[in-house]
């Protein structure tokens, strides 16, 4: 770290030597320019790839906690019902849910992301939620630091995975000690990773918390195959302009909020 | 080398003469070697430990990163050496630094395109490769005063040099840690893995380790080195 | 608030910077000699993480998202010459401060730690307020992991040990048991429910 700590102090008194502040700051700039157009031309060209790969790793995600879904939608809450990302507006929403369809058109499920605090690290999740039978269908971890060999079964084990097939919501999910799983809104806790299975499930009561009001005020205008209502934003006679990319898949797939972290 | 140099990177090689003509071939080779085993820089120098533990709880990661520093790092040195008459002193340190952020982030939209699982694993720890002493000190050391031919020999034996720790250090974690290499199965399903070397205390001792290993061989040598002085002392 | 409380204590034990993230290992070997160099270098550091936090919410809120491809750019040089910055000022006003913190400041700001709480922190997507309880935690986790050290290694300095095992490679090995130390902290947050 020697070379580095020099910097400072010599560029503080720039100038005191022979070369031309102009020429510092010229060669600074130039040095400046070449990268940021290197930056711009590699960012340009990635960029598509790097989309699609989000885009592929987030619809996959969804459509496997939803199974029968082919289709997916993005929905923010706007207050009073859950629109489109599309329609949204200006307006930035900081969560949103996956809204899944099945071959027909018809609304499959929603997929729910959601974190909280695990074992080791902050686990990420996602998972599905069927607002017909009011079941979980589908759990998948997208993010987790649990202890290799205990607390990854989360998702590696086979088994607990099995909980999250058909698990009611109603009254709530709790998780209970492994092998005394008596009821559908019962997770049966896997053996030496208690605390983990726990994490999961408070992670999925929380996103419960948040969502399953709002799905449920959202559903009562849904119409008869499952699109949704007539939104906020179109009662009040605005049109909502197509967008120049095909459909969701280029949009803001920031799944993972931060998937690149650790 | 009789211990391992508490030095910064500055402590390498740069003070040799730069823009020697007659046996450059050879010199080309000895500034490729040197990193690769005399002044390792993981292995004898300690440099770049951020990266090196963090990454390498398995061996394809330990791979990522390795060939991600190398292009880094033989990038920013052709670019540094080509420009070094350029630059004036004064802001040399904020150019390199410009320069070395930049090939950063075109490796990281790089891994990120072609390699999205692999960039998953690595997260931060690719942008970090910024920050890696290892780096700015072959710039600030070697690549500032010698030509491109020379600092080019010397990033890629540098380079080469910290994957090859990288992929070691790796191996050796992967295998213990999972019983696996390469996320190939080795030894079957009766084997009961050593999960904390897959975890950070893990990377902290089994480099602990290495390094301990590397001093002995060194004491070794010296020892050896010494009673071979003696021997020929008494025969004169 | 239990997010916030999360975030901070995660940084501090659960995934302490340099015992579980492996960040700032060079001042972690380096400066631990001793204890209140430690110590004071410990602080300077949680200093230069707040003004980073700071800097990286601003960049991420007024820049970024119209040229996202100078992230790491603009991090590095708009933290370090904040952080000179900050130091000028110091220096001018408070002597006292300056000579605690001041030789230290241009050392932290280019060590990994820094730039990879600004990398989490975006990452992560924290606001304002997370982002600086996120600071004071991996900060304050920075300077016990370097206290600990430097007392653990105070205490060795004088024992006998083999020559091949002095140097880098015990204080690695201190560092491992150190690290299986603060692995006992995992699960303080979420056995509870």
């Amino acid at each position: 770290m020697n070379q580095q700590q020099s910097v400072l102090p010599e560029s503080a008194n720039l100038g005191a030597d022979q070369p031309s502040s102009l020429r510092l700051i010229s060669t600074l700039g130039l040095a400046g320019l070449i990268s940021g157009l290197c930056l711009v031309g590699i960012y340009t060209i990635t960029l598509p790839r790097i989309e699609a790969n989000k885009a592929r790793t987030l619809k996959e995600a969804v459509l496997q906690v939803l199974p029968g879904s082919v289709s997916m939608e993005e929905l923010v809450w706007n207050g009073q019902g859950l629109i489109p990302v599309e329609q949204a507006g200006e307006a930035s929403y900081t969560e949103s849910i996956y809204a899944a369809y099945n071959r027909d058109g018809s609304l499959v499920g929603y997929a729910i992301p959601e974190d909280g605090a695990g074992f080791q690290d902050t686990i990420r999740l996602i998972y599905g939620y069927r607002p017909d039978s009011r079941e979980i269908v589908g759990m998948r971890v997208l993010e987790s630091r649990e202890t290799p060999g205990l607390g990854d079964k989360i998702y590696k084990d086979q088994a607990f995975q099995e909980n999250f097939r058909a698990l009611s919501v109603s009254p709530e999910v709790v998780a209970v000690k492994h092998g005394s799983k008596n009821a559908p809104n019962q997770v049966d806790c896997i053996t030496g990773a208690t605390i983990s299975s726990k994490a999961v499930v408070r992670i999925l009561r929380q996103g419960n918390q948040t969502w399953l009001e709002r799905i449920d005020k959202s559903a009562s205008g849904t119409t008869e195959n499952g699109k949704l209502p007539g939104v906020p934003g179109a009662r009040n006679g605005e049109v909502s302009v197509p967008s120049a990319e095909p459909g969701i898949e280029s949009r803001r797939p920031a799944l993972p909020a931060g998937s690149q972290g650790r | 080398m009789p211990s391992i140099p508490a030095s910064s990177p500055g402590g390498g090689s740069g003070s040799q003469g730069s823009g020697v003509a007659d046996g450059d071939w050879e010199r080309v080779q000895a500034e490729f070697m040197k990193g690769i085993w005399k002044e390792n820089p993981v292995f004898v120098q300690v440099l770049g430990m951020c990266p090196m533990l963090a990454v390498t709880n398995s061996a394809v990661n330990a791979m990522a990163m390795g060939a991600a520093t190398f292009f880094v790092l033989v990038g920013s040195s052709f670019l540094v050496s080509l420009l070094r008459n350029f630059i004036p002193r004064q802001v040399r340190i904020s150019t390199y630094i410009v320069i070395i952020a930049t090939f950063v982030t075109v490796a990281d939209f790089t891994l990120q395109a072609l390699l999205p699982d692999i960039h998953r694993e690595l997260g931060a720890f690719i942008s970090l490769i910024v920050v890696n002493c290892l780096i700015l000190g072959r710039q600030e050391a070697f690549a500032s005063k010698n030509t491109v031919k020379h600092a080019v020999a010397d990033a890629v034996g540098m380079a080469g040099g910290f994957a090859i720790a990288l992929l070691c250090l790796g191996s050796v974690r992967e295998i213990l840690g999972s019983g696996s290499l390469f996320g190939v199965s080795l030894f079957g399903s009766g084997y009961e893995p050593w999960v904390i070397m897959i975890l950070p205390p893990g990377g902290f001792i089994m480099l602990g380790l290495i390094l301990l290993f590397f001093n002995w061989l060194k004491s070794r040598r010296a020892h050896w080195l010494q009673s071979l002085d003696k021997l020929g002392e008494g025969a004169r | 608030m239990a997010e916030l409380v999360w975030i901070f204590f995660s940084a501090l034990l659960i995934n302490n910077f340099v015992l579980s993230y492996f960040l700032g290992l060079c001042p972690f070997f380096g400066v631990s000699g001793r204890l209140d160099t430690a110590f004071r270098l410990g602080l300077a550091t949680l200093f230069v993480m707040v003004i980073t936090v700071v800097c990286a919410w601003a960049l991420n809120t007024f820049v970024l998202p119209y040229a996202p491809y100078l992230r790491l750019i603009s991090f590095i040089l708009v933290i370090a010459s904040t952080v000179q910055f900050v130091e000028m000022f110091i220096k001018k006003v408070s002597p006292a401060l300056f000579r605690a913190l001041g030789i230290f400041l241009p050392l932290i700001t280019t060590n990994c730690a820094i730039l990879g709480l600004a990398l989490f922190m975006t990452n992560r997507e924290y606001g304002l307020l997370q982002g600086l309880v996120f600071a004071l935690g991996a900060g304050a986790g920075f300077t016990l992991a370097l206290v600990l050290m430097a007392g653990l290694r105070q205490e060795t300095e004088l024992s006998s040990v083999p020559s091949i095992v002095k140097g880098t490679a015990m204080n690695l090995l201190m560092a491992g048991i150190l690290s299986l130390a603060f692995m006992g902290f995992a699960g303080l947050f979420s056995a509870g429910s």
